[in-house]
């Protein structure tokens, strides 16, 4: 019934029917009103709108409209660069100068790849039904066994020597999701609450690690010994550019789990008892060895993640490494439905983000918390579409909207 | 004296559907009206304009001859209009009381609430209409059939008059059916009208002093009861003529197909369910478990489809030992299922058709190779069954969940008979569907027996059971009491034998030889 009346409406109108009934819609105006609220909270934390204000309101207005700009186009240029200076660099043709000025756009790719891992494993772990909170301990250990890899594995050619140290950054990490995944199988422990208390012995077992066995013995503080040559992950460019191979690793990952989810009789079984666990027993799927595969695998992303880092950026492990990398996961996963290519699309909004808070920070003295507080408000139109749907008056999806549904939860 | 509800040329269009065309309803004072019509007939969309969710863009509404305008649920509440949804609104969490007062407190000292008070008035109502409900009671802890009770005393409480119930009984046993239709006759003694949403024929006939068909949006009759027989209401109602018999041919039952051997299940909360039940199912044959819900039909299904471990007894299917397979084992050595949940158990509803059709058979070849998903054959599969089965969808590639209920169960049909099977375990096939689909369902399953497929159907809709069955099996508590065959045994016999009464010989003949006598639903 809905198919014949639909074809005799114009394609456009079908479109935009269809196109205002969709997530993605949803996802590009909360991004949008997450900027805009942004830039109001930034005008009314800047002392200078008050001052403004109280010689006259346009006056205030003006000013205000002007700090939020500021604001975005010193974002901008902090995390893709700035036009004017990347085309005089050009102009005068001094190498240096021209990497320094395309420097900020792949410095926000770099800040893009671990949160790319750490999205892919938290999604993959949606997928199944399943909610890993412990992508952050994960990356730690991953970041561990990485390193390990990288310094204490001699005498490989880098063809190789990478290839491994990544293994073993997978490696940790799986094992640091296998045990909750197994747990939840054999005993029902629920993945939050394992994942979590993962977590703080990820921390405090690296702690250890880091002043013990692994403390790099020239140093004072406690410090990895830097990874091999080999180990490191090339990079395409000289400095300051750090851009480097983890990234396209990254999307490599991202790839595979796409072509894992949705093209593979595995993924087909880790989405329905992600999807609907009783039906998945009805099907024939062993749900406890879903559980476990989806854990260790969303571990090893993490981990990834971790050896990513190590091996591309800082070469050495240092305490508290990761910034949060883990918990920024969770919600860019949400923020991207999930998908792979929405996990990369977020992942590149978050690094972005993050990597032009600094310079903001630096221009026009906004602090670097207002990132952190646009993260959370266009993720909080995520969360509830419904008010993104009421400001812009868009449609009704036409059934309910599929938000991930988290068997683990109901009970 | 004026009707004490009527209705004038109701219209109201949502992009691309007119859901009701001018509609004309009356309700005299003191009536149970039953409102009558398949799923999307535009019942639900009608009464939800009386309330006041949807606004009309024609028509009028007048409640005691006068002419109202109803824009919110508040308006209708105060015109005396109530509404029993088919969906509770109930807090779980909350007291009886609690849920009753809910939008509508009683307070004492200022701000504080008045619990006794209202519990007072609701041990009243309760006693008025014979209700019999506890105000102190968690929602949660009540069953289904008093929750809805809740759900009327809301509405008592706000001194409704008129009583929109929504397809009250879809989610009731057969016995707190009967208890509903008792309270609702006490309700109409007390000089209620009633407004009864329904698409089953048989409570129609049972409950309705008037009935108005709906179709299409449209009015297409009015009658009562006496005036009217099932096959005519199910005719006005589907638009075509509907064959409510079900036509089966004599069972030519051939080998053993499943044998079960002294059979012991416990439910989840370790008690026993399943008590040394033996039974065997042929080929070409239907056995049909009749049973009042909650006698072990649930647990004998899921052991015999791999879903529970039996604690004692075998299981044979074909021959081979399956009680403790797994799921997967025992689909595939030719066993069909169809669960009594479709939305729990059978359906991934976020997952497209063409992926639910194939979700117990993705594994193998043609619908994947090694580790691969053929993608382009489970969308060919899919095209196929969507058309084969008639299964109504814009697109094979729709999500389950947006499918009606009567196709979401074609889904699972469809699913289950396009692979060879020998036996099929069909639990509550019919549940909740419309008159349209219960007849498609009815003629699948006789079909597949004539292909010689060895069917347990398990049905709490006694009438179901004996139009499809060859052979009947009482269960009570876990047993089975006596197996009976279909063409001799009488609906007092089964009754008795479904309350755990075991007839003596001579009450046997006494009911046997009394005309058979099926009543539809």
């Amino acid at each position: 019934m809905d198919k014949s009346e639909n074809t005799q409406k114009k394609p456009l109108s079908v479109f935009w029917d269809e196109f205002s009934r969709s997530n993605i819609l949803v996802i590009i105006l909360a991004v949008f009103t997450g900027i805009v609220l942004g830039g109001v909270l930034v005008a009314f934390t800047t002392n200078e709108v008050y001052d403004a204000f109280r010689v006259s309101f346009w006056n205030g207005l003006g000013t205000a409209i002007r700090t939020a700009w500021n604001t975005y186009v010193s974002l901008f240029t902090g995390s893709v660069g700035d036009p004017q200076r990347i085309s005089r660099a050009f102009e005068s043709g001094d190498p240096l100068a021209i990497r320094r000025a395309i420097n900020p756009f792949f410095e926000s790719l770099v800040q893009s790849t671990p949160y790319i891992f750490g999205g892919l494993a938290v999604a993959l772990g949606f997928r199944a039904g399943l909610f890993n909170i412990g992508v952050e301990g994960q990356i730690f250990i991953g970041a561990a066994t990485g390193v390990w890899a990288g310094y204490a594995l001699t005498g490989l050619p880098a063809f190789i020597h990478i290839p491994v140290a990544m293994l073993f950054g997978a490696l940790g990490g799986a094992i640091w999701g296998f045990v909750p995944g197994l747990l939840k199988a054999k005993t029902g422990a629920h993945e939050v609450i394992v994942t979590i208390m993962m977590n703080y012995i990820a921390f405090r077992l690296v702690d250890w690690l880091l002043k013990f066995p692994m403390k790099d013995p020239t140093e004072f503080t406690p410090k990895t010994p830097w990874i091999l040559s080999t180990a490191q992950l090339p990079r395409f460019f000289d400095t300051p550019i750090r851009f480097h191979l983890g990234f396209f690793i990254a999307v490599l990952m991202a790839v595979l789990v796409y072509l894992l989810l949705f093209k593979t009789t595995w993924g087909f079984e880790l989405r329905t008892v992600g999807s609907n666990p009783n039906a998945a027993r009805y099907a024939g799927i062993k749900i406890t060895m879903a559980t476990v595969v989806a854990m260790t695998l969303s571990g090893a992303l993490a981990g990834m993640a971790g050896a990513n880092e190590v091996l591309g950026v800082n070469y050495r492990l240092l305490p508290a490494f990761s910034s949060g990398y883990g918990f920024d996961s969770i919600a860019l996963a949400l923020l991207g439905k999930t998908h792979p290519l929405g996990v990369i699309l977020s992942s590149l909004l978050f690094g972005f983000l993050r990597n032009g808070a600094r310079s903001m920070q630096l221009a026009v003295g906004v602090p670097i918390d207002i990132v952190s507080i646009l993260q959370a408000v266009i993720l909080a139109f995520i969360a509830a579409p419904a008010i993104i749907r009421t400001i812009y008056r868009l449609r009704e999806p036409k059934h309910k909207e599929d938000l991930v549904t988290l068997g683990s939860w109901k009970g | 004296m004026a009707p004490v509800l009527e209705l004038r040329g109701i219209t109201k269009s949502f992009p691309g559907v007119l859901a009701n065309d001018h509609i004309d309803l009356m309700v005299e004072k003191g009536e149970i009206h039953a409102l009558l019509g398949e799923n999307g007939a535009g019942k639900t969309t009608l009464m939800n304009i009386l309330y006041g969710l949807y606004n009309p863009d024609e028509g009028e509404i007048f409640v005691n001859g006068q002419k109202l305008e109803i824009k919110s649920p508040v308006d209708a509440i105060k015109a005396g209009i109530g509404m029993v949804h088919q969906h509770f609104m109930l807090v779980p969490v909350f007291t009886v009381t609690e849920n009753v007062m809910l939008g509508e407190e009683y307070v004492k000292y200022g701000d504080v609430l008045d619990r006794k008070k209202a519990a007072d008035k609701i041990h009243e109502i309760s006693n008025t209409y014979k209700l019999e409900i506890d105000p102190d009671a968690y929602v949660s802890d009540i069953p289904v059939g008093m929750q809805q009770r809740v759900e009327i005393i809301k509405l008592l409480f706000r001194e409704a008059d008129i009583l929109i119930m929504d397809e009250p009984t879809a989610v009731l046993t057969p016995q707190e059916v009967e208890e509903l239709f008792k309270i609702i006759h006490t309700m109409i003694d007390q000089g209620k009208s009633i407004i009864f949403i329904t698409h089953k024929l048989g409570e129609v006939m049972e409950i309705a002093d008037q009935i108005t068909v709906i179709r299409g949006g449209k009015v297409v009759g009015s009658t009562t009861p006496h005036e009217s027989s099932l096959n005519d209401l199910a005719s006005m109602m589907v638009g075509r003529d509907v064959n409510l018999e079900v036509d089966k041919t004599e069972s030519k039952p051939g080998e053993v197909v499943l044998e079960v051997k002294d059979l012991k299940v416990l439910d989840p909360q370790g008690h026993v369910a399943i008590d040394n039940m033996s039974f065997n199912v042929h080929s070409g044959e239907v056995l049909g478990i009749a049973g009042v819900q909650g006698n072990g039909q649930t647990e004998l299904v899921r052991a015999l489809t791999g879903l529970l471990p039996a604690i004692d007894g075998e299981i044979y299917l074909l021959g081979k030992e399956i009680s403790k397979n797994s799921p997967r084992k025992i689909t595939e050595l030719g066993s069909a299922h169809i669960p009594e949940d479709r939305q729990k158990d059978g359906l991934v509803l976020a997952f497209p058709i063409t992926d639910n059709l194939v979700l117990n058979t993705y594994y193998l070849e043609p619908f994947s190779k090694s580790i691969w998903l053929d993608q382009k054959k489970i969308l060919q599969n899919g095209k196929e069954l969507v058309e084969n089965f008639d299964i109504r969808t814009p697109s094979p590639t729709t999500s389950a969940g947006s499918l009606s209920g009567g196709n979401q169960q074609k889904v699972i049909v469809a699913r289950e008979f396009s692979r060879p099977i020998k036996f099929l375990v069909a639990s509550q096939p019919t549940r909740g569907l419309d008159v349209g689909s219960i007849e498609y369902i009815h003629k699948r399953l006789i079909q597949k027996r004539d292909d010689g497929c060895a069917v347990l159907l398990v049905s709490t809709e006694l009438d179901e059971v004996m139009q499809l069955s060859d052979r009947i099996a009482v269960v009570y508590r876990g047993r089975i009491l006596d197996v009976l065959d279909a063409n001799t045994a009488t609906k007092e016999l089964i009754g008795l034998l479904m309350a755990g009464i075991i007839p003596t010989e001579e009450e046997k003949q006494k009911l046997g030889s009394k005309q058979k006598q099926i009543r539809l639903t």
